[in-house]
């Protein structure tokens, strides 16, 4: 692909944007739809820039939550992921557990942390760790699990330990499946924080938007809104930017090939 | 003359092969396989060794079974003294497919034993680093990849990743180099070629080597004794010397004598895959 290829599929992806917020502005301004119902996008923008300095603790708060609670799952998912995936027995015997255990709704979570820990910012973290570490147990154990076997006979064959295996063809095997994770789990931990935030804290976005609803004011609970998914996308970017410099191998980019 | 020994009696000389009634069998009960029949098989060291015979007729089990990479269900196996095989002798072996590691360079991929292997794998990453990188450079050069090393797998044809295959499997100097059709994707100037650098690896160092190929002519050229097998489940119908002298030439496959040793061994493989001689 060439570079004005490229640069003309990034500018489609803002036109497409940019659309949407008109297109949402002119249709609220054509059927005269009342702020309480739908506020147009300039004014949550607007919104959005006059309570900054109040939002921004509760965004700050709300990104801590979720980034502590996202490492926590990376890290558990990760080992889980791992042991499910090396051995045979375990994953026949943990999997049914784990299946249901991510078919529990989640909201359904918040009240037995509340009931634990108290409300605020415990539940929140715990919430957004179990919410997101599923996808990654799920990947990291199928990229183990489908190495092929000729990869890790060629170190056999040099009479590698188990541990060089997992080093240098397990590990490397898994990046394409863990990135992939990654950006799937980023977005369900803040939908894990902001669910814990709106039922039990008095910290954070979720609990912004909770207490704007109640005093009908719409257009901070999409200004919210917004913020959130700002803080998702941007992170989602960061680790795609990552996985791109990581395993261009696993999509045989070019540029990677050069680099 | 490098050969003259005779099959299955080695006399003093060491033994780094060793198959006594080794038999590997796939399966349970009724799905129950045979891939390989009970063969006992001696190769001492130095020795150059090709296997031939039809396909799926056990040649590449016997190859995992020198590796270790594969336990034989009945009989023993021992390589250089020992029932591991890794830990009694260092090993290189080139699988039939290039199986290059796809997140590594060329250059990586073939230091790869390097980091593996005793002594080298302590002196991977400190001292010897350039040292490894430059002999990994030669190696490329010789199999006519230079310029390559820091190109990845997926932008190889099949033919070069197979040579850069080849030089991973010798990087590390081994004592036993273990072959799976290396040349097979390759045509015939290239393996030609490839030849040459083997046999010339081989008389320098005289690592002992176990080749298993379809190509008779390849064998002749190559190896000092030549063991047909049968259909599957295999076993080893005839274990003939190789006496031509060496340093071998392509000119020579050409010789009466080496089309004849030629004749003799096709006709045993046709006989093993149970058909009569077409035309």
């Amino acid at each position: 692909m060439t570079d004005f290829a490229a640069v003309r599929r990034k500018l489609w992806a803002v036109a497409l944007i940019v659309g949407f917020f008109l297109l949402w502005e002119a249709l609220c301004l054509a059927l005269d739809v009342s702020d309480l119902v739908l506020p147009r996008p300039s004014q949550v923008f607007a919104t959005l820039f006059a309570r900054l300095p109040i939002l921004w603790p509760h965004i700050l708060q709300t990104l801590m939550t979720t980034m502590i609670g996202f490492v926590g799952g990376v890290v558990i998912g990760v080992a889980i992921g791992a042991l499910i995936g090396v051995s045979k027995v375990a994953y026949d015997t943990a999997y049914p557990l784990l299946i249901g255990f991510s078919s529990i709704p989640k909201v359904a979570v918040v009240p037995i942390f509340v009931l634990w820990f108290g409300s605020g910012t415990v539940p929140a973290v715990l919430t957004s760790l179990v919410i997101c570490f599923f996808p990654i147990v799920v990947n990291v154990a199928t990229g183990l699990a489908t190495t092929e076997p000729e990869l890790e006979d060629v170190l056999k064959a040099l009479g590698a330990s188990k541990a060089d295996i997992l080093w240098n063809v397990g590990l490397p095997r898994v990046m394409p499946f863990f990135f992939a994770a990654l950006k799937v789990s980023i977005t369900y931990a803040f939908v894990g924080t902001v669910l814990a935030e709106t039922v039990a804290s008095n910290r954070g976005v979720g609990n912004v938007m909770m207490s704007a609803s109640s005093n009908f004011d719409v257009p901070l609970v999409f200004a919210g809104l917004f913020v959130l998914a700002g803080l998702g996308v941007a992170l989602y970017v960061a680790f795609s930017l990552i996985e791109r410099r990581v395993t261009g191998w696993a999509s045989r980019r070019d540029d990677f090939a050069a680099a | 003359m490098t050969s003259g020994t005779y099959p299955n009696d080695l006399g003093a000389e060491r033994v780094a092969i060793a198959l006594s009634g080794a038999a590997v069998t796939f399966g349970r009960g009724a799905r129950k396989t045979a891939a390989l029949s009970p063969t006992t098989l001696k190769i001492a060291e130095g020795e150059f060794v090709a296997l031939v015979g039809p396909s799926g007729c056990g040649k590449s089990t016997i190859l995992k079974l020198a590796s270790g990479l594969l336990q034989p269900s009945e009989g023993a196996v021992i390589v250089g003294g020992r029932e591991t095989a890794a830990k009694a002798m260092r090993i290189g072996m080139a699988f039939q497919n290039p199986t290059m590691l796809p997140w590594l360079t060329v250059e990586r991929n073939i230091m790869l034993p390097l980091k593996i292997v005793r002594p080298f794998r302590g002196e991977y990453r400190a001292k010897r680093r350039t040292e490894f990188r430059d002999r990994a450079h030669a190696l490329l050069d010789q199999v006519g990849l230079k310029g390559f090393a820091d190109k990845y797998p997926w932008q190889l044809s099949g033919g070069m990743q197979q040579r850069a295959n080849l030089c991973r499997a010798l990087i590390h100097e081994p004592r036993l180099l273990l072959l799976d059709e290396p040349f097979g994707a390759l045509d015939q100037f290239t393996r030609e070629e490839l030849w040459g650098v083997l046999q010339e690896l081989w008389l320098a160092r005289k690592p002992t080597v176990l080749l298993v190929t379809h190509d008779l002519k390849e064998a002749g050229y190559l190896a000092s004794r030549i063991c047909v097998m049968s259909a599957r489940p295999g076993r080893i119908l005839d274990d003939s010397p190789v006496d031509f002298p060496r340093p071998r030439t392509v000119a020579m496959t050409f010789d009466p004598d080496f089309v004849a040793l030629n004749q003799r061994l096709r006709a045993r493989i046709v006989e093993a895959r149970g058909g009569a001689e077409q035309s």
